[in-house]
């Protein structure tokens, strides 16, 4: 039986822009995006476009639908996927949407998932590298009604079931979870699949579905920064107070003795 | 649910005794309840861990909920996210504290949505402000910090290890014990736990050494760690890895230190040819003495460190592994 998956991936500002770029609107409570740096796809997410097409590979069939829910622009992560070998993509774009948090963001996300109808597998990334926050895929699988596998390094289905290798601190944990569920993925999983630039090219051509609040029949007053659980009540850059002081000398090797004798000095050796 | 009242913290157990994050939770959940006015609580979830009530009690428990369940004796999220739900109905708390640990990053989202709420991840700071638990986080990496309030009840966090530091012990402490009957429905619990397996670290826990030694995408490949390791052994701590080293392959996985690896917090931290970036510093900014060596002056580390010299690893290191065995000779 092939299965139905859903990846959700989302665009965020680019984590590897010079961490000099970074700065934030603490009035509009926003992140300033750095200029000329252009978004990118969250990094988990594209990890789990990756743990789809590998359950495809090995099953030899299987559908993939990427959902996002953005601004228009992150249609270029969806086309992303899509060059990854995704089949379909669903863009969920409303000013509505913006400035929620993560449960204004599964509701989104599980809305458009019932209206796409039936799914064996909902894969995300383990959190957003933007918020950090690890919330949604387990909010995701509540409102679905599925169980939930996080932080996972392994996906394989098998006998009607996923069996899943979940990171712990020290080692791994297998489970095996029935079909529908839905997991989240980490970096131990391995680097995604670059597209091949005919790929890319042959994605640019594809169509992706665009709907609005309306089209999931969502009120404004239910979702974004209506409808959050969560406040967000501030938001700023830490102040970075220590000072370091250089040790030199006439040679590397110099300086690491006078290191040495400083460390002993402050009694840390 | 109204009128809520009491800070519950989950306690989680390892190997028949209160896990290391434990007495950090119920720090918090004092400090908490104490601005609030209400009672500090623990729930303690797993089998045969009633015993181990009194001594949440003398980490500052005021009163203890046990829901002791041979069904609950591995983690799983359904038996425990039913378990707490149950307990959670009983004590009707106006706020619920988990550790950003392997069960709190799966348990705490999970039964927030279950329990009609939300959840703020990786707390670094819990206060009260105008009767409003007040959640501060790191995020974008951990370049930046927020702050959030939550609408919803329970209110609910998970905090990060070693953000909190216990209460001293106090045996004589008293407090209330209440068992929670649990009743939990096979068929709810979906998911089947095959097998776990432990990767022994050779030598001393990341997240227990006084000293780290920690290598970046600098070091340039596997052998490079070599001299980390020898300073590290003279030293008698661990090595540590950047998620850019783990996932070239010249360490395995469990080294890696960062928002998505491990959090440590030793006396020293030596940071040798890594850059500093937000992602590896949340997993080190809690260390006590930061050191740096790196080839480019304006490496962000050097933000961090006390001490640092810039410098090429090859040349500085073995120099400074021989200068630290002398003075310790």
């Amino acid at each position: 039986m092939p299965l139905n998956m859903i990846v959700c991936v989302k665009q965020v500002p680019d984590p590897e822009a010079p961490p000099s770029s970074f700065q934030v609107n603490e009035a509009d409570k926003k992140v300033v995006p750095a200029a000329g740096v252009q978004p990118v796809i969250s990094q988990f997410d594209a990890i789990a476009v990756e743990a789809a097409l590998r359950i495809r590979d090995a099953a030899g069939e299987g559908k993939i639908t990427l959902i996002s829910m953005g601004p228009a622009g992150a249609r270029d992560v969806i086309k992303h996927g899509l060059a990854m070998g995704a089949d379909e993509g669903v863009l969920l774009s409303d000013a509505a949407f913006e400035d929620g948090d993560s449960y204004t963001t599964a509701l989104v996300l599980t809305t458009a998932i019932k209206k796409l109808g039936d799914v064996d597998v909902v894969l995300c990334g383990r959190q957003a590298v933007d918020w950090d926050m690890g919330v949604t895929g387990s909010a995701m699988a509540e409102m679905l009604g599925l169980p939930a596998a996080t932080i996972a390094r392994q996906v394989e289905h098998k006998d009607g079931k996923l069996v899943v290798e979940r990171v712990l601190a020290d080692g791994y944990q297998t489970v095996e979870v029935p079909i529908p569920c839905l997991v989240t993925v980490s970096n131990e999983m391995g680097e995604p699949r670059y597209p091949k630039l005919q790929q890319i090219m042959a994605a640019a051509r594809k169509q992706v579905t665009v709907w609005a609040a309306s089209d999931l029949g969502l009120d404004a007053s239910q979702v974004g920064k209506k409808g959050v659980r969560l406040n967000l009540d501030r938001l700023f850059i830490p102040v970075q107070e220590s000072k370091c002081e250089f040790v030199e000398g006439e040679t590397p090797e110099e300086a690491a003795t006078a290191l040495a004798q400083k460390l002993r000095e402050a009694k840390l050796i | 649910m109204a009128n809520e009242n009491g800070v519950l913290i989950f306690a989680e157990t390892t190997d028949g005794a209160l896990a290391p994050i434990t007495p950090e939770l119920l720090a918090a959940a004092r400090r908490l309840a104490g601005s609030l006015g209400q009672p500090a609580c623990a729930a303690l979830v797993g089998s045969g861990v009633a015993s181990l009530a009194q001594e949440a009690i003398a980490f500052g428990a005021d009163k203890v909920f046990v829901a002791d369940d041979a069904q609950l004796a591995g983690y799983t999220t359904d038996a425990y996210v039913s378990a707490m739900e149950q307990v959670c109905r009983e004590a009707n708390p106006a706020a619920v504290i988990l550790g950003q640990t392997d069960i709190g990053r799966d348990l705490a989202p999970v039964l927030a949505f279950r329990l009609g709420t939300t959840v703020a991840m990786d707390c670094v700071e819990l206060d009260v402000q105008d009767g409003k638990v007040a959640m501060t986080r790191p995020c974008y990496g951990g370049a930046a910090r927020a702050v959030h309030t939550s609408n919803t009840m329970p209110q609910m966090a998970t905090v990060r290890p070693k953000s909190n530091d216990p209460l001293v012990k106090d045996a004589s402490r008293q407090g209330e014990v209440a068992t929670v009957s649990v009743s939990l429905d096979p068929s709810a619990l979906r998911t089947k736990l095959l097998q776990t397996k432990k990767v022994e670290a050779a030598g001393i826990r990341l997240e227990d050494a006084e000293v780290v030694v920690t290598g970046g995408r600098g070091i340039g490949g596997t052998e490079g760690f070599q001299v980390l390791e020898e300073l590290a052994s003279v030293l008698g701590g661990a090595v540590g890895a950047t998620r850019a080293a783990c996932d070239m392959g010249w360490r395995p996985v469990a080294d890696q230190i960062g928002l998505t690896g491990k959090v440590v917090g030793p006396t020293l931290y030596i940071a040798v040819a890594l850059s500093g970036a937000s992602q590896h510093m949340a997993g080190c900014t809690g260390s006590k003495n930061i050191i740096a060596v790196n080839k480019d002056p304006e490496a962000i580390i050097f933000n961090y460190a006390r001490l640092g010299i810039v410098g090429d690893y090859r040349q500085v290191m073995p120099a400074l592994l021989e200068a630290v065995k002398k003075i310790r000779a």
